[in-house]
């Protein structure tokens, strides 16, 4: 075993979208890249279950290294998405205050709105504010508007760096645990112990969210603790869409970000999240009680939700840790690049930490040698406002299967169900299946397609 | 929405929406009082609706005055209809509807529009799932409504392993039973929050004698627990607010009807509050020129032999619609219930001058009720007062129309209430 040199130039483990995001950056290079993934999808754990905000950084605290990814990352990310077919929409938003007390620090949040580089905020009166949303609870004083936030799809973003690294040649093992770490002879990489087999590589990316601590340690440093930070959710119905076209933030306290209601890429609306440090890195359980609190907040903020329905309900963990920055840091000599600490703004921020940890293993000596021709991919849409196969006739003139909806309640064709499960990341199971098709994710929940999906993920690709 | 279908809708003189019992009973209907042109679609690949995976008997004895399963039922109407010269589109689906009134349509032959002289909606109810009913927890494989069950066992021969839980004690939940049973799983217990079943009372003897399935009333589902798979569900007796976890592998949720009324807001049909379906006249018109509605879009949900009689009914009034002057009456004062009352059906008077379907309004009760004393307001007018058989959450009574002749078509809402509540 030992002496054999590596077969990877480099190992990420976790793909979640900034382990994805990373993964894409470095297939860019002339690289034999491994990706790995304990759970079995990409993005399927943190990533899919945030508020799916795509933030401009504005209220990041100055000076941070978060601060300044976010807003590279922002520029990033806005360029790429709708290059690569990722739902993305700059609906901008409105932090509302609906007491003397939030009105007060109005000006604070300009101030470090404009530290951190950003100066289109402003704010409204009320007014102005209930012509813009006149659905809007009563009580509000005034916002301030920040044109530049933007909501994005959670499933497509980090499904479109891994299959652009793929595509690009970069391995993806999925369910495939990380047990153990050894260094090899000092300078010579890692060799990592795995559920499905033993791996080397030269550089080792820990980007393993709410576990990044524990590879932390497995390499004997003691430099971070996750503490899980669950935040409960509420999506409600599509018929509710036409309440809101902005994202409604609420004036940030000592302890939390409060409860925000956005529209979703999907045409939904989405309220939360809650706040509540919890022990088990797996508890994605929401409460009755987190429920009931959120549906108050609702009805506070928009009477009109109470006449609507409840599509679905989740609850996301975020990788808290005692830092309140991100925890990105290289071992030159090692070869181990630590990317740590990355809370909610990590989609938003995903593509400038791939862009800095790139650089970092760049100058630990990993050989950045272009290749010639990356390939791009295109993604299908899934968001509301793009065009989807369902409505375009040239589209299903090409293959009647784009005619035929599966999933009622989301407009799913087969073409787009059989298209998914022969990608290059192919689902693995209906939860999958669901994030790259929105099959199944509408107000009925399957109680139509849920029995004909499953009979086509059977199936498979050859359908 | 964009993509913009072909110039010229195509024009037809009746399209109903929903193959199943309503849909398919009108455009028989439509076809036998010579209706020329009756075009059905339907979205699924099979007409019939909801009895197409409902194996087990008692389809059409309002109806047919026989005794049939589900799929032969479904098979019945659909082929009536065609024998009869309505055309049925199956895998065709209406995704929007034009301010000009041009339904827009997806299918396998590609993307049109259609532009008709009357619109009949019979696009049925469906089961709120989970998430709906606000039940928290994780989001485990083994959750399901009757409706998938139903599916997942009748029309794809899956066998299912474990322990199951229903939640909801109606017929339908009965219904799930016996396919959980059929499908090889154990029923460990049917729940309601409601102090008794509301089937009819054999079903609860039944599920305990013969199957050995308890119900029990007054508990409530309060969390789903399992990572992949369901491992248990956390419940609470609502009077003594003790809680504990069942274990077991699969949980039903059953009835909890919601109409399926996309299209309806999609058209911008005024809706019942309380039903949730489209408000509609005696005669079964929508608050919309030229567009009916049938069936358990109206409010879920009745029995498929009632529905199929809603779709004879409302056939009658689109038949008269497109042999006469169009001339569409005002909608009238809405009918509204006061609690412990749920809703009642239909929810809007019209002219006054049409019967409703089988002479009576359909009423329902959040309650349970041993022969209220009733009573019908317009304003300070009392328009009826009388005894109605018991009443129970999930299962309609009737309710004596003949005031409907006595209200003022241009007068204030009509309000339905139990006497001194």
């Amino acid at each position: 075993m030992s002496g054999s040199p590596p077969d990877h130039d480099v190992a990420i483990v976790g793909a979640g979208v900034v382990g994805s995001a990373i993964a894409r950056e470095l297939s860019r290079f002339r690289l034999r890249l491994v990706l790995v993934e304990a759970g079995n999808d990409v993005g399927a754990a943190t990533s899919k279950a945030n508020t799916a905000l795509l933030h401009t950084g504005f209220d990041a605290k100055p000076g941070t290294l978060e601060a300044s990814l976010v807003r590279r990352g922002h520029e990033l990310l806005s360029d790429y998405a709708p290059r690569a077919g990722i739902p993305l929409e700059r609906v901008g938003a409105l932090l509302v205050a609906w007491s003397e007390q939030e009105h007060a620090r109005f000006p604070a949040i300009v101030e470090r709105a404009r530290a951190n580089g950003y100066h289109a905020i402003a704010e409204i009166p009320a007014p102005e504010l209930y012509r813009r949303v006149p659905a809007l609870g009563p009580g509000a004083l005034a916002a301030l508007e920040v044109p530049d936030e933007g909501i994005v799809c959670t499933f497509t973003t980090p499904l479109a760096f891994a299959t652009e690294a793929v595509l690009g040649g970069c391995e993806l093992r999925r369910g495939c645990r990380v047990e153990g770490v050894r260094r090899l002879t000092p300078g010579g990489g890692f060799e990592l112990d795995t559920t499905s087999g033993p791996l080397r590589a030269r550089f080792l990316v820990n980007a393993a969210g709410l576990f990044s601590d524990e590879l932390d340690r497995m390499l004997g440093h003691d430099t971070f603790t996750v503490t899980p930070r669950r935040g409960e959710l509420v999506v409600f119905d599509k018929l509710a869409g036409g309440l809101l076209e902005h994202i409604l933030l609420a004036v940030p306290s000592e302890t939390t970000k409060g409860v925000l209601l956005a529209p979703t890429v999907y045409g939904n609306l989405l309220l939360g999240p809650t706040a509540e440090d919890v022990g088990d890195k797996r508890d994605t359980a929401t409460t009755p009680a987190g429920l009931a609190h959120l549906m108050s907040e609702g009805r506070r903020l928009m009477p009109a939700l109470e006449h609507h329905e409840v599509t679905a309900l989740y609850a996301g963990l975020r990788a808290a840790t005692e830092h309140s920055d991100y925890q990105l840091a290289i071992d030159a000599d090692e070869g181990y690049a630590r990317v740590g600490g990355i809370r909610s703004t990590g989609l938003s921020a995903s593509m400038a930490i791939a862009e800095h940890v790139r650089e970092q293993l760049g100058g630990a000596g990993l050989p950045l040698d272009p290749v010639a021709d990356p390939p791009e991919v295109r993604m299908p849409n899934i968001g509301e406002r793009f065009p989807r196969p369902y409505e375009q006739p040239q589209v299903i003139a090409g293959d009647a299967d784009f005619g035929r909806v599966v999933c009622f309640c989301e407009r799913v064709t087969r073409g787009e169900l059989r298209r998914a499960l022969s990608a290059p990341v192919p689902p693995l199971d209906l939860e999958g299946l669901r994030r790259r098709t929105r099959a199944g994710m509408g107000r009925c929940q399957g109680f139509y397609c849920a029995a004909a999906l499953e009979a086509l993920l059977e199936a498979g690709p050859a359908r | 929405m964009s993509g913009r279908p072909g110039p010229t809708p195509e024009g037809r003189e009746a399209v109903v929406v929903g193959a199943g019992p309503a849909g398919l009973a009108c455009a028989l209907e439509l076809r036998r009082l010579g209706v020329a042109d009756v075009l059905v679609l339907e979205r699924e690949e099979q007409a019939g609706g909801i009895p197409r995976h409902c194996a087990h008997q008692g389809f059409g004895a309002r109806d047919l005055r026989r005794a049939l399963p589900g799929p032969r039922y479904a098979g019945h109407y659909a082929r009536a209809a065609l024998d009869a010269g309505a055309t049925i589109e199956r895998e065709t689906m209406v995704t929007g509807w034009s301010a000009e009134g041009e339904l827009q349509l997806t299918g396998p032959g590609g993307r049109r529009s259609v532009a008709a002289a009357a619109v009949v909606l019979a696009t049925g109810c469906r089961e709120r799932p989970r998430s709906a009913r606000l039940v928290a927890g994780s989001r485990p494989r083994g959750v399901m409504n009757t409706g998938t069950l139903q599916q997942l066992v009748h029309l794809h021969g899956r066998r299912l392993r474990g322990r199951a839980l229903i939640v909801g004690a109606e017929h339908v939940s009965f219904s799930a039973l016996l396919t959980l049973r059929r499908a090889g799983a154990e029923v460990v217990a049917i729940v309601t929050e409601l102090p008794r079943q509301q089937s009819l009372p054999l079903a609860g003897l039944a599920a305990r004698a013969r199957f050995g399935v308890p119900v029990w009333t007054g508990t409530a589902v309060r969390a789903i627990e399992g990572r992949d798979t369901v491992e248990g569900v956390r419940l609470e007796r609502l009077d003594t607010h003790a809680t504990r976890t069942l274990e077991c592998e699969l949980v039903v949720f059953s009835a909890g009807w919601i109409p399926d009324h996309e299209l309806a807001v999609l058209g911008g049909l005024e809706l019942d509050p309380a039903t949730r379906g489209p408000r509609v006249d005696p005669a079964l018109r929508s608050t919309r020129a030229g567009v009916f509605a049938a069936g358990n879009l109206v409010q879920g949900a009745e029995p498929a032999d009632v529905a199929a009689l809603g779709g004879r009914h409302v056939a009658r009034t689109v038949a008269r619609w497109l042999s006469g002057p169009r001339e569409w009456p005002a909608p009238g004062p809405p009918i509204v219930t006061r609690p412990p009352l749920g809703w009642i059906s239909p929810n809007g008077l019209g002219s006054g001058r049409d019967a409703p379907l089988r002479g009576r309004l359909q009423l329902r009760s959040e309650s349970f009720l041993r022969r209220p004393l009733v009573e019908v307001r317009q304003g300070r007018r009392l328009l009826w007062r009388g005894h109605v058989a018991h009443l129970q959450p999930g299962r309609s009574r009737r309710l004596d129309a003949r005031w409907l002749a006595a209200a003022d078509p241009g007068g204030e809402e009509i309000e339905v209430s139990i006497a001194g509540s």
